[in-house]
């Protein structure tokens, strides 16, 4: 799949689909955000945790949807999986023009120019530095891929919050799964 | 123009979220007893603020009170915070102005989830703002 394709394909299928208002969308995010911090008590790991768990669950459900929706070619590589994601998937869902990055045959980044998340967010002293806001991405990123077979490690490498210009999240593939529905249901 | 600082004071339900001091160019840093006396006047004209905000469906209440040379302007947002201006005779115009600057930079900063309404305001990004309008409009 060729990337002109992939952004074209995303950018119908980002006019076809019904639209949220980008406020609610963001304070939405952030009310929940805030919750999970209430809860946490101070503890940072266990927020971002949570907050990745929160997108594992929309990626293992929006992987459908997008292979449903858009007429995507079968990837043949790592590096079609990357272009159709960032530039199709990220376009599709989020309205987002993504920049993909290929480090490596098994590793790739997606360059975030503006987060529809960020919308009127700004980070506490106490959590500027390890408060990891996107994270959801990364988990999306990791739900989706694991439904089509692939164990990936997604981290937020840069974050505008933080103070960087750009989001940049890394995923990096770490093993690819057998296809089957478990050891319960094996044929003897 | 006096010489006397602006003091401007964002005021909650209960106390003060938020203060700002604002210099004129060129002028040193005012003396404990000016700032304390600052304080003073403004606190005490609150309870004319009360009172002003019945009489007015306007959000802004001009001035408010008036003690020895210094005035105190109001500005009452939409959840009952006070904005006050503690000054020595400004157009009512460019107050106007400030207030509401300064209640498009207020709405924005209660839009971050981060902050939660009727707190002490400790963004420095809110304060660099703020500075910077009060610049434009009072200096």
């Amino acid at each position: 799949m060729s990337k002109s394709s992939a952004s074209t394909n995303g950018a119908t299928l980002w006019a076809k689909t019904p639209k949220a208002n980008a406020e609610l969308f963001s304070l939405t995010y952030g009310s929940l955000v805030t919750e999970v911090v209430r809860d946490a008590d101070g503890n940072v790991n266990e927020i971002n945790e949570q907050l990745e768990k929160i997108g594992y669950s929309i990626g293992i459900r929006s992987v459908d949807e997008f292979l449903a929706k858009s007429n995507a070619a079968h990837c043949r590589s790592l590096q079609d999986t990357a272009q159709v994601l960032g530039k199709t998937a990220f376009k599709m869902f989020l309205g987002i023009d993504c920049d993909v990055q290929i480090l490596s045959p098994t590793t790739f980044s997606l360059i975030m120019q503006e987060n529809p998340l960020y919308l009127f967010v700004e980070l506490p002293e106490n959590y500027k530095e390890t408060l990891q806001y996107a994270i959801l991405y990364c988990g999306i990123i990791r739900g989706a891929l694991e439904m089509l077979n692939y164990k990936v490690e997604c981290t937020l490498v840069k974050n505008i919050l933080k103070g960087d210009d750009v989001d940049e999240i890394k995923v990096e593939l770490k093993q690819i799964l057998q296809d089957g529905a478990g050891d319960d249901y094996k044929e003897d | 123009m006096s010489n006397q600082p602006l003091l401007f004071l964002i005021v909650g339900s209960n106390e003060p979220l938020y203060e700002a001091e604002i210099h004129r160019r060129g002028s040193t840093g005012t003396s404990d007893a000016v700032a304390r006396q600052s304080y003073f006047v403004v606190h005490s004209s609150l309870d004319l603020v009360e009172s002003a905000a019945w009489l007015t469906q306007n959000m802004y209440l001009k001035v408010v009170d008036k003690v020895n040379q210094q005035y105190v302007s109001t500005f009452l947002t939409a959840s009952n915070i006070k904005f006050v201006l503690l000054h020595g005779g400004r157009s009512e115009d460019s107050i106007k102005n400030f207030f509401y600057e300064v209640y498009e930079l207020y709405v924005k900063l209660s839009m971050n989830p981060f902050y939660h309404v009727d707190t002490a305001i400790t963004s420095k990004e809110f304060d660099r703002r703020v500075r910077n309008v009060a610049r434009r409009y009072l200096a």
